[in-house]
């Protein structure tokens, strides 16, 4: 049988996970997966669905379906640029860009994303950069996500880095806001408590900043 | 007329060129901007893919500093130029006024560090403020150059029109169009306007990313654009930085300026390529290289 990052395709009822997609039904607004008619508009509107491995209509269809541990190991929901092409087509109203989010949160938080692809690393970087300091170091974040995932490219990207630095676009200087005990705190609060919507809890926010 | 300006890191960074042009522009046409103190990131799309309450945190934190300062005049005009924070902060705004059990533990957050929001904010892209407050004609009369004979294609791109933006359409806006046409250029029909550019994959998934940007930089060249005017940062980034690295990669060279619209108003506006960051761009722009001489009223050459 074909195997696709270590899971088998073919799929007995008995594997699939029945409360999956209430877990993404769960985030504000998410009920209205259940609406959807697979007429495939967001697969059609989407600019990224050529080279995903499942269209965002098989997505929505495996959600329901219980396929969890497909849709959350997929590349799809990582291709996904977040552009709201198909959330604001969809007839049925399902926001489809934001159950993408949902599914990379789960991802992260159960660590089943794709091994060593860039797009989860970057989230996690981005994040850990402006959870320490309230603001995103672009160089430095790119710098840390090449050297985790392809110390080569950054190589490649040196002289893309040398251009931008003459032009003073690029720089490895700390960004950071003045009052960050004031943006800590307000931070903090959030993790004491579990939240409704999927990925937002205190574990795996931990996670995600280490 | 005054506003809170909210930059953006990008636009302290990679976009630089964009605050740059964009403060000299709102300061010949006399708008007062004063940028909003102490801002902290908006989240972008990066910290929604790991927590999207926090996110929402982010925002609401730049919203109570935005009504802080803001003080007597009631409500904040917060005016976003970055396509990616305009949809973040847009975004946090609906969700704080839609979702009470949201609301309510943003309001807690808020309060362990003495901040509040009141509902007193508006979120304003400069398009906006450009073509509703002040209007093209009072732009056109400020116009000292005129771009007569340039075609611009106006890419909007995807996060500022979608899903969440009530000042233009989501298929097929017209704002940036108007600004353009206001400065005295053509604008090109491109149906691609509003098409993702690739975001963040060009530097991630680079060949995925970057052959969404060269499908729009060839539309663009078909359709007879001299120059393509852009409206967020990594848009400009990916549509101009990777043009070497596409045409090598892909099947036809490209090659064409890639502008935030404020350079392009600015140029109109008579402003100087250092006030405009011009020498940031990769591909080289000056007002001369484009613009056909004026002779009698008459345009000449190409």
């Amino acid at each position: 049988m074909e195997k696709w990052q270590g899971w088998d395709k073919i799929r007995y009822e008995s594997e699939l996970s029945p409360v999956f997609a209430y877990e993404i039904a769960s985030i504000p607004g998410g009920d209205k997966l259940f609406n959807c008619i697979q007429c495939g508009t967001c697969s059609g509107m989407c600019p990224l669905s050529p080279y995903m491995d499942y269209t965002p209509r098989q997505i929505i269809a495996m959600i329901r379906a219980g396929f969890k541990m497909e849709v959350l190991s997929s590349y799809t929901t990582w291709l996904c640029a977040s552009c709201y092409s198909c959330t604001v087509e969809c007839p049925k109203e399902i926001k489809l860009t934001d159950i993408m989010y949902a599914a990379k949160r789960l991802a992260i938080r159960e660590k089943v994303y794709p091994k060593r692809f860039p797009i989860p690393i970057l989230a996690s970087e981005f994040f850990r950069s402006v959870e320490d300091s309230g603001r995103s170091s672009e160089g430095r974040i790119l710098v840390r996500l090449y050297l985790k995932t392809n110390p080569l490219n950054m190589i490649k990207q040196a002289a893309l880095g040398f251009k931008l630095m003459i032009r003073g676009r690029f720089s490895l200087k700390k960004e950071g806001v003045k009052r960050r005990d004031e943006l800590h705190r307000v931070l903090k609060y959030l993790e004491k408590e579990r939240m409704v919507q999927s990925g937002d809890d205190p574990v795996m926010m931990k996670e995600a900043a280490l | 007329m005054s506003y809170i300006y909210y930059p953006g890191c990008s636009l302290k960074g990679t976009g630089r060129a964009y605050e740059e042009s964009l403060l000299s522009v709102f300061k010949a046409l006399d708008i007062k901007l004063e940028e909003l103190d102490d801002w902290n990131c908006c989240g972008a799309t990066s910290y929604m893919s790991v927590s999207e309450l926090k996110a929402f945190a982010l925002c609401a934190r730049n919203f109570a500093l935005a009504e802080r300062q803001a003080r007597d005049s009631g409500m904040a005009d917060l005016v976003v130029p970055c396509a990616a924070c305009y949809l973040g902060l847009n975004k946090a705004k609906r969700y704080l006024d839609e979702y009470p059990d949201i609301r309510k533990k943003i309001d807690e957050a808020l309060a362990t560090a003495n901040l509040a929001y009141n509902d007193h904010i508006r979120i304003r892209h400069p398009l906006d403020v450009l073509v509703n407050d002040i209007g093209g004609e009072r732009i056109t009369e400020r116009v000292t150059r005129p771009l007569a004979g340039m075609k611009v294609a106006c890419y909007y791109g995807c996060q500022i029109v979608r899903p969440y933006a009530d000042f233009d359409d989501q298929e097929n806006p017209q704002s940036m169009n108007i600004l353009v046409r206001a400065l005295g250029a053509e604008t090109v029909d491109w149906p691609l306007k509003t098409r993702c550019c690739g975001g963040s994959l060009s530097g991630t998934i680079q060949d995925v990313g970057q052959r969404l940007s060269y499908i729009l930089l060839r539309e663009a060249i078909r359709r007879g654009a001299d120059v393509i005017a852009t409206a967020c940062p990594l848009c400009q980034f990916n549509l101009e930085c990777y043009q070497k690295e596409m045409s090598r990669r892909y099947d036809k060279p490209v090659h064409i300026p890639v502008l935030y619209f404020t350079q392009l108003m600015g140029v109109a506006l008579g402003l100087s390529e250092r006030q405009l960051a011009l020498q940031r761009l990769f591909v080289p722009f000056t007002a001369g290289s484009v613009v056909p001489e004026t002779v009698g009223g008459q345009h000449v050459g190409n």
